[in-house]
């Protein structure tokens, strides 16, 4: 899960990662009432910064300075609402205005390629470190960092001058380093990135932005709950979540449900390249149900693809391993009736394509069960392309 | 002369989490494969023997007295994600050769700890996955949560990141048959990847052709094209799903993600294209291509 700067900010505080006082506003009236507040302790500017997770916020008019609290109202109401990228501003960071000497870059990341983590620090910060990459690579410099060892001051001070971070900065750069390095271990993030890291006139260096990633794997002992950003959720991923199943809405067609993630990102693909043959029809969403496959998980599954009004056909697409096809086919036939029993409107055709483990048994069952929605492909592409058919014609009605 | 790689018909199995539900289900599967499983650990019942099919697996406190006691080499390791990283860390220092870890949602954290520390003990032990099905080789042994009746023994070597797709795979070519299949796992860190599972093959004399399966997310695919470009003579045909995955989204396998512009599907065809692999477009059509360099010599 990707966090908004004020939450990431949130961690970096408890952390002891320097950070500009700041507080988050909803409404264009909070973001008054905060500077007034602010400008009461003596911070008469103001950033007001919009909140989305995309990077290119300033670019796209989204962080605006306020020289008064009325100021600040009139920056917030232009920015709340505001399209960035596709993504709607809910809320702004009103954050204290700070006078910047000099700006830098610090991260902490997961090296796949190397299995190990690693920080990239660069005395060249507040543009995007890709562009820095691009322009100036020898500007970059990347530390791997043992995860046994991790980042004491030594370490912390090795990351800053390869950086090439200056001396009167030095110190500063560290402590912060070493304390987002607690932040990244303590709090399970993936990526922990400050641009800009800023030195102050006055010789103090602070996180004036943040972004931070969070290891969903690690929710059990975690608390990040908090963070969940149900605004901007797909209403049908929050109850697929709810139902624990593990679905991603897309833009198309045909719904899919399948058995494993390889296997469902393969259907996906396999959908779109048969629907080239129809009209343009594509896949509706990712749902991978496991390999239990239950008659409720079934069920579950899908009540949530046709809950999508997207969606005119369906494919089941499920490949038995240990998960046998008769118990599959068991599954869609319970979960057809138990739908109906919950007053769900089963009216879209479901192409079905089992294989494997006790395919020829499974067939059988869907075939004695006839129901009218239910179509068998015994291949995927075959089932493919059939479904992608069916949504097309569908559509077309 | 090497049989198969990394699991042969000599490998003498434990299963540390035996006495859970998954440990209990899938060691019996794994007897029943005709896998020597020769016991397990659970310190709160050693002493005791779990029942799977019918025979008696003694359990053991530590993975150090299950090899003292069986002469295991191979670790299958099925407890929960909160557990798994002290699990893996008491095989390393058991220093068993091959520990095959099943278990999906471990916090990568953890991984990268018991990576690191696995490579400051030397890599003494192999570490399959984590989230992975584990390893088949087909008539000999098997070792994992890949079904052993779906395909036979044979000639093609597969190395995969998804566990269905690799089932799907040996079965549409389960009258060729597979040498081994090595089921990498779908997370950000995994202890072997495509590269180490390419080396093994080109060395394994039992495997003509090779199949790799990958998906979107990191750069694994592009590094092994590197490596086959190099290092492979035997033909390799490959598959990538994900070619409709959107950005930033994790599609199911926790490393099944493209951030910004990197981990793509079409890249990693393109590099392994470039690599003189052929990349099949669906699965079938890839079961396809490797039909045809099997048969057709």
């Amino acid at each position: 899960m990707d966090l908004f700067e004020y939450q990431a900010k949130e961690l970096f505080a408890e952390y002891g990662v320097p950070v500009p006082k700041d507080k988050v506003a909803n409404t264009a009236d909070e973001a008054r009432e905060i500077a007034t507040a602010f400008a009461g302790d003596g911070i008469p500017q103001v950033v007001v910064k919009a909140q989305v997770k995309t990077g290119g916020r300033g670019k796209a008019g989204g962080v605006k300075l306020a020289d008064s609290p009325a100021d600040a109202f009139d920056k917030a109401q232009r920015i709340i609402g505001m399209d960035i990228k596709g993504h709607t501003v809910h809320r702004v960071l009103i954050a204290e205005a700070t006078d910047i000497k000099s700006e830098y870059y610090l991260s902490f990341l997961l090296d796949r390629a190397n299995r190990t983590f690693l920080s990239i620090c660069s005395v060249e910060g507040g543009v995007e470190i890709e562009e820095v990459a691009h322009t100036n690579p020898d500007a970059i410099a990347r530390i791997p960092i043992d995860p046994l060892t991790g980042v004491d001051h030594a370490k912390a001070l090795e990351i800053v001058r390869a950086g090439r971070i200056p001396a009167e900065a030095e110190e500063g750069a560290a402590v912060l380093a070493e304390r987002l390095w607690a932040m990244f271990t303590d709090e399970d993030a993936t990526l922990a990135e400050v641009n800009p890291v800023v030195l102050t006139p006055d010789g103090k260096v602070l996180a004036l932005d943040g972004k931070v990633t969070i290891d969903d794997n690690a929710a059990f002992r975690q608390e990040h709950d908090r963070f969940a950003d149900i605004a901007s959720t797909d209403p049908i991923e929050a109850r697929a979540k709810e139902k624990h199943l593990n679905y991603v809405k897309l833009e198309g067609e045909v719904g899919i449900i399948g058995n494993g993630a390889g296997l469902v990102m393969s259907t996906l693909d396999v959908v779109a390249y048969a629907g080239e043959e129809f009209g343009g029809v594509r896949p509706a969403n990712f749902l991978d149900i496991g390999g239990g496959a239950s008659a409720e998980v079934m069920a579950n599954g899908l009540e949530i693809v046709l809950s999508d009004p997207a969606v005119t056909s369906v494919f089941v697409n499920v490949f038995g391993g240990i998960t046998a096809c008769d118990a599959v086919a068991n599954g869609i036939v319970s979960a057809v009736a138990l739908l109906a029993e919950r007053g769900e409107a089963v009216n879209r055709p479901i192409v079905v394509r089992l294989d494997g483990n006790k395919a020829a048994e499974g067939r059988q069952i869907l075939r004695d069960a006839a129901l009218a929605i239910v179509e068998q492909v015994d291949t995927m592409d075959g089932a493919a392309k059939r479904a992608a058919e069916l949504a097309s014609a569908a559509k077309g009605a | 002369m090497t049989v198969a790689i990394f699991l042969t018909g000599q490998s003498r199995i434990l299963v540390q989490g035996i006495t859970g539900s998954e440990g209990r289900k899938h060691g019996a599967r794994m007897l029943a494969a005709g896998s020597k499983v020769v016991g397990g650990t659970n310190p709160k019942k050693a002493g005791q023997t779990i029942s799977l099919n019918d025979t008696e697996v003694p359990v053991f406190g530590t993975v150090s007295e299950t090899i003292a006691a069986t002469g295991a080499d191979v670790s299958v390791i099925f407890v929960p994600p909160a557990f798994t990283k002290g699990a893996v860390i008491e095989a390393i220092d058991a220093e068993i050769p091959l520990a095959i870890v099943i278990t999906e949602g471990i916090p990568v954290h953890d991984t990268a700890e018991f990576w690191a520390y696995a490579k400051s003990k030397g890599n003494k032990t192999r570490i399959v996955g984590p989230n992975c099905p584990g390893l088949a080789s087909p008539g000999k042994s098997n070792a994992g949560i890949i079904p052993a009746d779906i395909t036979s023994e044979g000639r093609i070597g597969l190395v995969s990141k998804s566990g269905t797709l690799t089932y799907q795979m040996m079965y549409e070519l389960r009258d060729i048959g597979f040498s081994t299949a090595v089921g990498i796992g779908g997370d950000p860190i995994i202890g072997t990847t495509h590269i180490d599972a390419l080396a093994a093959f080109q060395a394994d004399p039992e495997t003509e052709a090779i199949v790799m399966i990958g998906e979107i997310g990191g750069d694994a695919e592009e590094r092994a094209a590197a490596f086959i470009s190099e290092n492979v003579t035997k033909p390799v045909v490959g598959y990538v799903a994900g070619f409709t995955a959107p950005e930033g989204k994790t599609m199911g396998h926790a490393g099944a993600i493209i951030s910004g512009s990197a981990g793509t599907a079409q890249a990693k065809k393109e590099a392994l294209e470039k690599a003189g692999v052929r990349v099949g477009k669906t699965p079938s059509e890839t079961a396809a291509l490797i039909r045809q360099v099997i048969t057709g010599r």
